[in-house]
Formats: structure tokens, sequence, C-alpha cells
């Protein structure tokens, strides 16, 4: 579903990523691992073109990303969910808003979008909070939001970028149960993290970057972080 | 989805204006300046060139005949203009019509028609030419024929309507284009600044796949709002200026017949400068949008 070939990405002279391969098959689940500067928010970015590759090719499904044109990349990136640290959500828009905004977007119809909206705040556990505006919300209750955001398109792919990244222990648990229920629906899961004690709970597959090399990739159920 | 998408937009226009009043004054202001100006310069420009077309259908030269001259001469002269082939009308106006024509002008002021009769006025021929630029040289043929006392015409009148109206032309254009171009840059700075300030909201749309138009239309929109608004505001000002100084204005232009200004003229000129409005608003913000969008 994804693939990686010898995909590196220079930022003037310095390697962010360095020939790093690898391969996602449709309903994984992946842990992309390492400290930071590792390479794992570049990764990310290439994944949704927001970035160009140095080298290398990146494939999804049968699309290898290069040929998309520029005028086709927010028809692109409809198809992929993603969740960030930072939440980015609109401040000025309550939490129904934010979540039906992507839907706005997709041209779907009004009368679609409260009925949507309103599974995807129940999915979440969010469906108190609806009409609350994100300065009301706690940081776990920002990144649910975030999460029904990004499926709420219906996506193959959810990247998640350090999403536990400002929660504590307890709230980020709940968000990667979340994204597991997601994942158990048959999407596939990409989440950066530097959070060992999840990777470890969670027994899924770990890629591991160092200085944008990847160092290791093991498969679900055999990576455990002493 | 096209009537769901613009209802969106124009949801996201209202509030990005609501939420910075004092730019969008400012924009609207500049626009109602640039628009009340040129309003003012079409309605000027409009007047004068009714007032020459005026001038140039009035008699332009006039011979007063000595009281000895009988018909049979004026017809001779007549034909003697005729043959020159530069006179659109020579008309010859008796003293019974001339006197007629001294009573109407004269018909609230009954001291001036008191002791005046038709023996005192003399008869005239009114002489129009088919250009302005005959009028010396028919005058000149006039004056020397004998049994003609005095002869007028309205040259320098005319000449000097046609190069007023020739300069206030060439200085309106380049004043409204000065104004429209600063307009124009109004509008690109403000909206650019809109665009600054939202730069994340921007960012996170892009992210979730808003196309650029998508992004745009609310920006281009609020030009759009900022141009249209502030011409149908100059516009209605100007009309209510242009409906209080009527009066004054008909005194002071003395009998030329040019006012009240058509109803459907208006009409015209604020459908012109709405649409020149929605041009300047959608270039600015298509222009502050674009260079932050590349």
């Amino acid at each position: 579903m994804i693939k990686f070939e010898n995909v590196s990405k220079k930022f003037g002279e310095v390697a962010t990523l360095d020939k790093v391969n690898f391969e996602l098959k449709p309903g994984e689940f992946v842990f992309i691992i390492g400290p930071s500067g590792a390479g794992k928010t570049t990764l990310v970015k290439l994944i949704l073109k927001d970035y160009l590759p140095t080298a290398g090719t990146i494939k999804i499904g049968r699309i290898n990303l290069e040929e998309i044109p520029k005028r086709k990349i927010p028809d692109y990136r409809r198809k992929i969910g993603v969740v960030f640290q930072d939440f980015k959500l609109l401040p000025d828009r309550t939490v129904f808003e934010n979540i039906a905004l992507a839907l706005r977007i997709f041209g779907e119809k009004e009368t679609e979008i409260i009925p949507k909206v309103t599974e995807v705040l129940g999915l979440v556990g969010l469906g108190e909070r609806a009409d609350f505006f994100p300065a009301q919300l706690s940081a776990g209750e920002l990144q649910r939001t975030c999460l029904a955001r990004a499926i709420i398109g219906s996506p193959e792919i959810v990247l998640a970028d350090e999403p536990t990244g400002n929660l504590d222990l307890g709230t980020a648990r709940q968000i990667v149960k979340l994204l597991k229920k997601i994942n158990e629906m048959g999407k596939t899961i990409i989440m950066t993290t530097h959070n060992f004690e999840i990777v470890n709970q969670m027994k899924e597959r770990v890629i591991e970057l160092d200085k944008g090399k990847l160092i290791s990739d093991q498969k679900k159920g055999k990576y455990h972080f002493k | 989805m096209i009537k769901q998408m613009m209802k969106q937009h124009l949801k996201t226009t209202w509030t990005h204006i609501r939420r910075a009043p004092y730019q969008a004054l400012a924009a609207t202001l500049i626009m109602v300046l640039t628009f009340f100006v040129a309003t003012i310069f079409v309605l000027t420009a409009a007047g004068s060139q009714a007032i020459l077309n005026w001038f140039e259908t009035r008699p332009q030269v006039t011979a007063f005949f000595e009281d000895k001259v009988t018909m049979e001469q004026v017809d001779i002269l007549r034909a003697k203009l005729a043959q020159t082939g530069k006179i659109k009308e020579a008309k010859y106006v008796s003293k019974e019509e001339a006197l007629a024509i001294y009573r109407e002008q004269n018909k609230n002021d009954p001291l001036l028609l008191e002791m005046v009769t038709a023996n005192i006025l003399p008869a005239s021929l009114e002489v129009s030419t088919t250009n302005i630029s005959y009028l010396g040289e028919i005058a000149q043929i006039l004056r020397q024929e004998s049994g003609v006392e005095e002869v007028i015409f309205q040259e320098d009148v005319v000449r000097s309507l046609h190069e007023w109206t020739n300069v206030l032309r060439k200085v309106g254009v380049g004043l409204i284009a000065t104004l429209g171009g600063v307009s124009l840059l109004i509008i690109l700075v403000i909206i650019g600044m809109k665009v600054a300030l939202r730069r994340e909201e921007i960012e996170i749309l892009q992210l979730l796949g808003g196309t650029n138009w998508y992004i745009r239309a609310p920006f281009i929109f609020e030009g759009i709002f900022y141009g249209v608004v502030g011409a149908i505001l100059a516009w209605g000002i100007s009309y209510l200026l242009l409906l209080y100084s009527t009066p004054f204005l008909v005194g002071f232009l003395a009998g030329i017949p040019i006012l009240p200004v058509p109803f459907l003229f208006m009409l015209a000129l604020l459908g012109a400068e709405i649409l020149v409005g929605a041009l300047i608003g959608t270039l600015g913000s298509l222009i502050a949008v674009r260079r932050y969008l590349k």
C-alpha cells in the first residue's frame, strides 16, 4: 500500500532522511519511532506530499507521488487523514464545525454532514462537547477532535504525527486505543512517537529511525524497548 | 453543491469582515472616495458635453438687418450662403417673431414688456454651420452684405467649451486612474494582511485537502465586497448631492436644458461602477492571495 524506495530528503547539505526503504500493507498499524531529528515528521510530510523527496520514490497503492500534479494534491490529501501533535484546530470554530470542515472542503451535502459528524463524535467520545470551542477543551479532548476530523472523510490511511506528544500517559493511552479501534476498521495507521511505553504496550510493527536512517524494522509483537 | 459552497464562502467572508471591522471600514472608505470622485467627474464631463451639444444646436451666427431690407434681399443672401455648402440652416426671424421671442423670454417681467413694439426690434437671419470652424467665414460674408447692421456669433463660447471638455476628460481620466490604482493597492495590502493573519488556517485547509480556489474564494469575495459596497455608497452620495443641488444648477445654467439627469443614465452609471468596483476588488485580492499561495 505504501512503499518507500531509497527515499532521501535533504535540506541543503543536511539529510533528514537517507535512503529509507520500507513497505506497508493495507490495514497495518505501524509506529515510526526515533529521537528528535530522526526524520519522523519529514517522513509524514513526504507521504502528505508537503515535501518532495530529493531522491527515491514513494508509492501509495499504484500511484507514484512524484507523478501527482500540483493541482491534484488536494484530491490526494483528501484520501489521507492527519492527526497533528499541535492539533491544528481552528480556534474560532466549535468541535462540530472543526470536524465538519473536512467534509465541507470535500463538498459534502449539508444534510449528510450532521449525521456523519455526530457518528464520529460518538466514536471518539465527544458527543457532549460538540458545541465547545477548542479553548474550552482538555488536551486529550483536543486530540480526539483532531482524530475525529482525520477519519470523518473515511480515508484509507491515517497519519498521526506525535499525537501523544502533548498528553499525559493516561490520555495518551486513550488516544492510541482509539487509533487501534480505527485500525480495526481496516484503516492503515502510521503513528510517529517517542513514547516507548505505548510502543511496548501496543506490540505493533515498529520502524526505527535515527539521523534520517532506518535502523530497524520490527514486525508486529517483536519490538520491545528496554 | 455550488450553491452550498457559495453559501459557505459568503459566510466565511462575512466572518472575516466582522472580525476586522476597522480594516473593512478603511477599504470601503477608500473605494467610496475613488467612486465619488469618479461619479462627479463622469457627471461633470457628461454635463459639459450636453452643454456643448446644446450650444452646437443653437443658431451660431446671427445677422441683424436694417429696417430697409426687403424679403427679396434676404432670399438672395440665403441663396448666397447656401452656395458655400457650409451652412446647416439659415432661418429668417421677422420683427414680429422677434417680438414674440422677446415676450416669451421676459414674460415674468411686465416692466420690460411695456413700450416694446415690433418696430424697435430688428429682423434677423439665424445661421448654423455644418462645422464650427466655418463660423468666421460665414460671419465675414454676412458683414460684407449691405443692409446687415450687426453680426454676432458664438465661436469663442463653443471653442472654449470644447477645450474645457477635453481638459476635463483628460484630468478626470488621470485622477480616476490614480485613485483606482491606490484603491487596488489598499485592497491588496488589507487582504494581504488578512491572508498573513490566517496563515495557520490556510495551512490547515491545505493539509485537509482544500483546493487553492476553496482557500482563495472568501478573500476574493471580500475584495469584491469592498469594491461593490464602495461603488454603491459613492453613487448614492453623489446622486443625493446632485438632486440637492439641481435647483441651484438649473438657475446657474439659465435655460440650458441638461437637468435633471435622466435616472436611466444614473442607473447605467451605477452598473458600470459596480462592475469596476468588483473588478478592482477581485484583482487586488487575487494578487494578495496568489503571493501567499504560490
